[in-house]
């Protein structure tokens, strides 16, 4: 299989623009996303009713995130209880360290993986691959993704970047024996077919998680594919991957998340399968794992749950809506982002779990117009949140208004002299009257020395220039002429 | 244990440091009325019962009912493996139903999941049937319940294309969280609990949408209506 396309996050820009360019991509964006938005607003016909179940969601995450630490202490009684092996892991290379040791101890040469965005952040495939172990992707946009040596553009739909004609292409070329066919459910059953024998052989099986249940020691699924359910019943061991923020505290806790989940991601009222999972096989039973492990990642979420301010970001139920409703990740796809999670979540996400320095151009590629956080199902104010990581990379701790009680990772290194410097005067004259005036008066006589080139802004507008009177002036004449 | 046992346990007292740096509630910010995930979102016709809320809703996931009887029910899965040209279903040996099975199903056409998986992995991946119990379904999704186990296993309901799943009108719950409420699962859960809504599905390709992706193709729900049917 090929390595992934390297995209890297420093070419955000190079990459939005290759973007804007690429008809075909505008189009399959623009469409995929109009259907999902129209499909969700079905699902919520009620305003009120939708800020009711919101409440709840929003507050059940709130509540387990408020006692993170006593809920993970809980869940791990009652999984090693069960007898589920927890590992704990502080970045990407540690979980990729402890499935490898799995994979060794199990001699295992070939892994089947259902969906899981954590797998993604870790880049589970490549690890295992440069160790001589093949890692499956089983999720048909991701097994697609994966043949053709892609990233997904969006975490509820990875392949949404391809077209039919493109899948029969990669199908066409990497599975034996697949004829060249336009006709989807052809493909899908070629994708079923080459993949039957893979979970069948397979000795391990990776997930990730919807919801972890503190109270229970439960793991929940949601899919409609079924390929979890597969990876999660049918090998002898099942690994399951996500981060320490996942878990809830109560059973009944899933009855909303699980109704948000599933509106707000697909618009679809339920999923084909919610699959729980309460320790392995017991026995007596013929199948099921008779090993089961959880690796519990942290990988930069206590930076943002350290900080009140950040701890929200926390609260995602990875539902997708926000990418949907963003009318900057439509136009430029997910993949411009070069992060696992694009869009506004992405935005929100990855700064912690990179540095605000790397990602330095995410928290600028939104337009504040509000969307997200309208339709964020647990509530998210991602816009306040986008602000606050602008203000955070461009200020260090000292300079600060809001000052975090540690500095992030990357605290003030997205600061410009020329930005500040702009600010800073704009701060002189906003606050020095006499200053301002002259400012104005200047510019209103002077408006002619306006360049006629302005950066970028006069790259799709007109230029700014200085009006010939203010329009403070304008309203004193006004006032003078009515007396 | 192991090394990575060892760098496990560093990096959850790390993680658990971290954690507890943070300012918090630890008593938590406590959570509203969660029946609010009760009431259906989108508006329902006024005087259905709980069967014809399942029914409407099962067969709009593109599930096929059954409305059958107690003593009719063989009759209708004879007629419907006859039907789809099924030669192997696969059902559970310690199941409820399996003596009316032995009875109803020819023996040449019937399995039983008697071994463990791993010595019955290329008959159960190459049968075209399997038959299960339900524990419940909800109406308000027209999704079954199912708790797999050492009766009827996990892959009986997701390995074979067909997937034939008795119901009892009389288990029935009204949505998902009166039924965790009514079995009290938050005290003992079983191993695995399954909604099914449908066949399996993806919409991986240009949104496309299809019916068997890696799990059943087809749901056929056989519904045994107690005797006076709309009673409820
Ligand atoms: S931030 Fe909100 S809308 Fe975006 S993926 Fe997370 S839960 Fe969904």
């Amino acid at each position: 299989m090929h390595a992934e396309a390297p995209i890297k996050l420093a070419d955000f820009h190079a990459n939005a623009r290759a973007a804007l360019n690429d008809p075909k991509l505008r189009d399959s964006f623009s469409g995929a996303m109009d259907f999902l938005i129209e499909r969700r607003a079905r699902q919520f016909p009620d305003p009120a009713a939708f800020e009711q179940l919101r409440r709840v969601g929003e507050a059940v995450r709130q509540h387990a995130l408020a006692r993170l630490p006593e809920l993970l202490v809980q869940l791990e009684e009652r999984l090693t209880a069960l007898g589920v092996q927890v590992h704990w892991a502080e970045t990407a290379a540690d979980a990729n360290a402890i499935f490898l040791d799995l994979a060794r101890r199990h001699d295992a040469q070939l892994m089947v993986k259902g969906k899981s965005m954590v797998s993604e952040e870790i880049e589970l495939n490549h690890a295992m691959a440069a160790q001589g172990i093949d890692c499956v992707e089983t999720d048909m946009g991701e097994y697609i993704l994966q043949l053709d040596g892609d990233r997904p553009s969006h975490i509820i739909m990875p392949a949404i970047h391809k077209t039919k004609r493109d899948v029969a292409e990669i199908f066409h070329e990497h599975i034996d024996g697949a004829p060249l066919t336009d006709d989807v459910n052809e493909l899908i059953a070629i994708g079923r077919r080459a993949l039957r024998d893979k979970f069948a052989s397979a000795r391990i099986g990776v997930s990730g998680v919807n919801f972890m249940v503190a109270e229970t020691g439960s793991l929940v699924l949601v899919e409609n594919e079924g390929n979890g359910r597969l990876c999660t019943s049918v090998p002898d061991v099942h690994i399951a991957i996500t981060g320490i923020e996942k878990v809830i505290e109560k059973l009944e806790h899933v009855a909303p998340l699980f109704a948000l989940l599933t509106r707000s991601a697909t618009g679809q009222a339920i999923t084909t399968y919610l699959n729980v999972l309460t320790g392995p096989r017991r026995p007596g039973e013929k199948d099921g794992p008779r090993e089961m492990h959880l690796i519990l990642l942290d990988n930069g979420r206590t930076q943002a749950y350290r900080e009140q301010r950040f701890r929200a970001t926390l609260q995602c139920i990875r539902c997708g809506a926000c990418m949907n409703h963003c009318p900057v990740y439509t136009r430029i796809g997910g993949l411009s982002y070069g992060t696992t999670y694009p869009g506004p979540i992405g935005a929100i996400i990855s700064p912690h779990l990179q540095s605000l320095h790397e990602t330095r151009d995410l928290p600028t590629a939104s337009s504040l117009c509000g969307a997200c956080g309208e339709v964020c199902p647990v509530g998210i104010p991602i816009p306040d949140l986008l602000m606050r990581l602008r203000e955070a990379g461009r200020h260090s701790v000292a300079q600060s208004a809001t000052p975090p009680q540690q500095a992030l990772r990357g605290q003030g290194e997205v600061r410009q002299w020329a930005e500040a410097l702009a600010w800073k005067a704009w701060r002189l004259l906003y606050s020095h009257p006499v200053l301002y005036r002259l400012l104005v008066w200047f510019a209103a006589r002077l408006n002619w020395l306006t360049p006629p080139w302005q950066g970028g802004w006069t790259l799709a507008r007109a230029p700014l220039r200085p009006a010939p009177q203010s329009f403070r002036d304008r309203l004193a004449q006004r006032r003078q002429q009515r007396r | 244990m192991n090394v990575s046992g060892s760098a496990s346990q560093r990096a959850r007292s790390a993680i658990f440091a971290r954690l507890h740096e943070a300012r918090r509630e630890p008593a938590g910010v406590g959570v509203p009325e969660v029946d609010a995930a009760l009431a259906p979102l989108v508006a329902e016709p006024a005087g259905e019962s709980r069967r014809q809320r399942f029914i409407r809703h099962a067969r709009s996931w593109q599930a096929e009912v059954i409305e059958t009887t107690p003593l009719d029910w063989p009759v209708q899965l004879l007629a419907l493996l006859r039907a789809r040209g099924v030669r192997q279903l696969f059902a559970g040996p310690g199941s409820p139903i399996a003596a009316t099975l032995q009875a109803t199903v020819p023996a040449d056409q019937l399995r039983w999941f008697d071994r463990e998986l791993a010595a019955l992995k290329p008959e159960l991946f190459a049968a075209d049937a399997g038959i299960t119990t339900t524990l419940s379904g909800i109406a308000a999704s027209g999704s079954l319940l199912l708790q797999p186990g050492v009766e009827e296993p996990r892959t009986l309901s997701l390995v074979p294309p067909l997937h034939i799943a008795l119901l009892h009108e009389q288990a029935l719950h009204d949505s998902l969280l009166a039924a965790i409420r009514h079995y009290g699962w938050a005290q003992a859960m079983p191993s695995n609990l399954l909604t099914i809504t449908g066949p399996s599905k993806t919409a991986d390709i240009q949104r496309l949408l299809v019916y068997g992706a890696h799990g059943p193709r087809e749901l056929v729900i056989l519904l045994v209506q107690n005797g006076d049917a709309d009673a409820r």
